[in-house]
């Protein structure tokens, strides 16, 4: 025991103080889309080629990004080569309108908090997750945030084995046609009132694997109350829709 | 001898590689297996597609020798039907099955011909049952029950679908049927590379990015007959043991956490996130999206950053050390590992294991040692065994393997190459050409094989993820366990959902 005592104090406190504090990310991170100051060359459409999602929208002037397709992966930036498309370091990307993924510059999209029946959501928020189809990137990114580092269980969220225990489903994955049946049970064993997650570009709209045996995403399979894009997005990033949606979040 | 012998990642022309007769394919496949080859990849594809006549599939083996490095191709030509191997050649029972259920042509005595994937076939328009619906290995007598689990698992974890037969708590056989994930990437990499094929390769198995993602670029690079920037090699090589050490870690925490041990579980669970911001660190990205790219990748690694990254390095080892040997030091949580999920090594060779899980049963095979390519040429990883082939043997070798990619990083790191980061162009693909690309993924062995067609795009894209190999090797450690321990042995497998659906 003395040993645990020992290694429990080597190994220190190291839940973050985000949402208080601002996140630590790192140099590189890849977050809200940033166009250049100038306009597009007249015609030009090299990033909207080279998206291997089509995810870009070459329009006048300014390319716009649906962040609900991309996968942030700079190839339209590498394609670019003039600076006029590239990312910021801004995490807070999620949304609550799935329009308002199509980013053309300005401020960060809106979350609106659960409002009606579901604020009694707010101080308790038991969630039952659904792969359908994940890579398991955006599956270890949700579940990273039970850890010490993030430790979900203070703001009263939590992932629950069963869907009787939930208040809402938060989905993953670009729903496979052989996971549609258990992603459909699995909503219905959820008494209401409850709320849909979608976590992912897969998850919003197929993502990469858009067109391919796969329903294109929970869209059009279930009501969808927060859009968390990214491929997988960060832990941060899920962490402060989820608040935002309880409307916990400044 | 039907035999073309080849290197890992080097293309050779279909023209080399005459189709043989199947009964000749058949029995050479089955002597070399008998040898001590392991298979690979056993795949199909239409020889339409290659040129030749409609209605007909091309099957390629590429068997491996640990022992001389070798990669021996062989190929056949079938239509409606063939011999199984199965019966003679265990090894091959879930490639035929994938045979039969991608292609058509049926495996004439495979003791169980059921969906691999439950997918509609790519040619031929033979229809899948519905997804689980399989006819499931079943024993009968009195207060033998069944336990169906899933898909949907009570975790943030993948779907898949687990038939127990058990007696009381003694299982006597678990049949896994997966399918769940099926995303159809094979289809969609036939007719590439284009501009979404990396990308798919990311995602095969999002936790085998850096894995996957090598195995496809130096695929690309042997058709194109050229390699990547010695730097971008390097870079590579830290990928995937950074890679290797976020899993490994992440794994012995979930052990813990399985035989509720909450010290290490606890404290792996923020180690490996800090495995993964070293690969953030080096590319914006946890799971290193974009750090492995084909002739190498506009991402690099300069003095400034190789020092921060030792340093976290250095920091985050010696934690994971302190974490781990909790492990090893509580005697309640070694009674749990010792001798739960026992595999033989028998079992392993005649299944094909890959991976820990073999080497955590005695047998001593590595890709990165036995078909070394990029970076492994040159820094040599020494290969981790343990011979008890339990849930304490597959523990340990990942920790034994933790010191070793972390040494590897650290000199790796310290000694990177300059240079450019990206080759000046990228070439055309050889056409009708085959590269059978190996990497030792966390996993274990990633085989990717790439067969052009005469215009030199992908006639078929086969991608066999350690799983593959794998799932089986969890059912055999199952038999005869309590079905309460399931957890334990799928944890101490750790096996992947997606990238055995595709």
């Amino acid at each position: 025991m003395f040993d645990e005592i020992a290694a429990r104090i080597r190994q220190g406190k190291r839940t973050i103080a985000f949402p208080r504090g601002e996140p630590v990310l790192p140099e590189l991170f890849r977050g809200l889309p940033a166009f250049g100051a100038g306009k597009c060359a007249a015609g030009c459409r090299r990033c909207m080629d080279a998206c291997p999602c089509g995810a870009i929208e070459a329009g006048d002037g300014k390319p716009a990004v649906d962040m609900g397709k991309c996968l942030f992966c700079t190839d339209c930036a590498a394609a670019c080569g003039t600076g006029g498309i590239g990312f910021s370091r801004e995490h807070r990307i999620a949304a609550s309108r799935r329009g308002d993924l199509i980013f053309r510059g300005g401020p960060p999209p809106e979350v609106l908090a659960l409002g009606g029946d579901r604020g009694i959501l707010k101080r308790s928020f038991k969630l039952r997750q659904v792969s359908a189809a994940g890579c398991n990137a955006c599956e270890a990114d949700v579940n990273v945030l039970n850890t010490v580092v993030f430790d979900l269980g203070r703001f009263g969220v939590q992932f629950v084995a069963s869907p009787r225990h939930a208040d809402g489903i938060l989905v993953t994955g670009p729903v496979s046609r052989n996971m549609l049946l258990g992603l459909k049970k699995t909503w219905e064993a959820v008494p209401s009132p409850k709320a849909v997650i979608a976590v992912g570009a897969c998850a919003i709209s197929g993502g990469i694997f858009a067109g391919g045996e796969v329903m294109n995403g929970v869209d059009g399979v279930l009501p969808v109350d927060l859009y968390v894009p990214g491929c997988p997005p960060h832990p941060i990033t899920i962490l402060d829709g989820i608040l935002r949606l309880l409307g916990r979040a400044g | 001898m039907i035999w073309r012998k080849a290197r890992n990642c080097e293309a050779v022309p279909l023209a080399e590689l005459e189709p043989a007769g199947f009964e000749e394919f058949r029995e050479a496949v089955a002597a070399g297996v008998r040898a001590g080859f392991r298979i690979s990849a056993l795949f199909g594809c239409p020889e339409r597609r290659l040129g030749g006549e409609e209605g007909r599939i091309r099957i390629f083996a590429a068997l491996t020798d640990d022992f001389s490095g070798l990669v021996l191709l062989a190929c056949s030509s079938v239509r409606e039907s063939f011999q199984s191997l199965t019966p003679d050649c265990p090894q091959a029972h879930m490639f035929e099955r994938e045979i039969h259920e991608q292609w058509g042509p049926r495996p004439e005595g495979h003791p169980w011909l059921k969906p691999v994937r439950f997918h509609d076939s790519y040619e031929g328009g033979r229809k899948s049952p519905e997804v689980g619906c399989a006819d499931f290995f079943r024993i009968h007598g009195e207060e033998v029950h069944e336990v169906a689990v899933g898909p949907v698992h009570a975790g943030i974890i993948e779907p898949g679908h687990f038939r127990f037969q058990c007696h009381g708590e003694n299982v006597h056989h678990l049949e896994i049927s997966l399918g769940y994930q099926h995303r159809g990437v094979e289809r969609a990499l036939a007719g590439g590379p284009d501009r979404r094929t990396i990308h798919l390769m990311e995602t095969l198995a999002g936790d085998t990015t850096a894995g996957h993602a090598a195995a496809y670029c130096q695929a690309l690079e042997a058709l194109a007959g050229r390699t990547a920037p010695p730097a971008a090699l390097s870079l590579r090589g830290i990928a995937l043991e950074l890679e290797r050490m976020a899993n490994h870690t992440g794994d012995l925490g979930a052990l813990a956490n399985d035989v509720g041990y909450l010290p290490t579980a606890s404290f792996c669970g923020r180690l490996r996130g800090d495995f993964l911001n070293m690969t953030a660190l080096l590319c914006g990205n946890r799971f290193g999206r974009g750090l492995v790219a084909p002739f190498g990748s506009s991402f690099g690694l300069d003095g400034r950053m190789a020092a921060d990254l030792t340093r976290r390095l250095d920091s985050t080892f010696k934690d994971v050390e302190n974490a781990a040997g909790l492990l090893w030091d509580t005697s309640s949580v070694m009674s749990r590992f010792e001798g739960t999920g026992r595999i033989s090594t028998e079992a392993c060779l005649d299944l094909g294991i890959v991976g820990p899980a073999a080497r955590a049963s005695g047998v001593d095979r590595d890709v990165r040692r036995d078909f070394p390519s990029g970076v492994f040429r040159f820094v040599q990883i020494p290969v981790s065994t343990w011979e008890t082939g339990d849930v304490f043997g597959r523990a340990i070798v990942r920790w034994l393997e933790i010191r070793r990619s972390a040494e590897f990083v650290r000199r790796v790191a310290a000694s990177m190459p300059a240079g450019d980061r990206v080759a000046a162009s990228a070439p055309a693909l050889a056409p009708s050409a085959i590269a059978v690309s190996l990497v030792e993924g966390w996993r274990g062995e990633i085989c990717h094989a790439a067969v052009t067609d005469r215009a030199g795009k992908f006639a078929v894209y086969k991608v066999v993820d350690p799983s593959f190999h794998n799932w089986f090797g969890l059912a055999m450690a199952l038999r005869g366990q309590q079905i309460s321990d399931f957890p334990l042995c799928n944890k101490s497998f750790n096996l992947s959902y997606c990238g055995h659906d595709l």
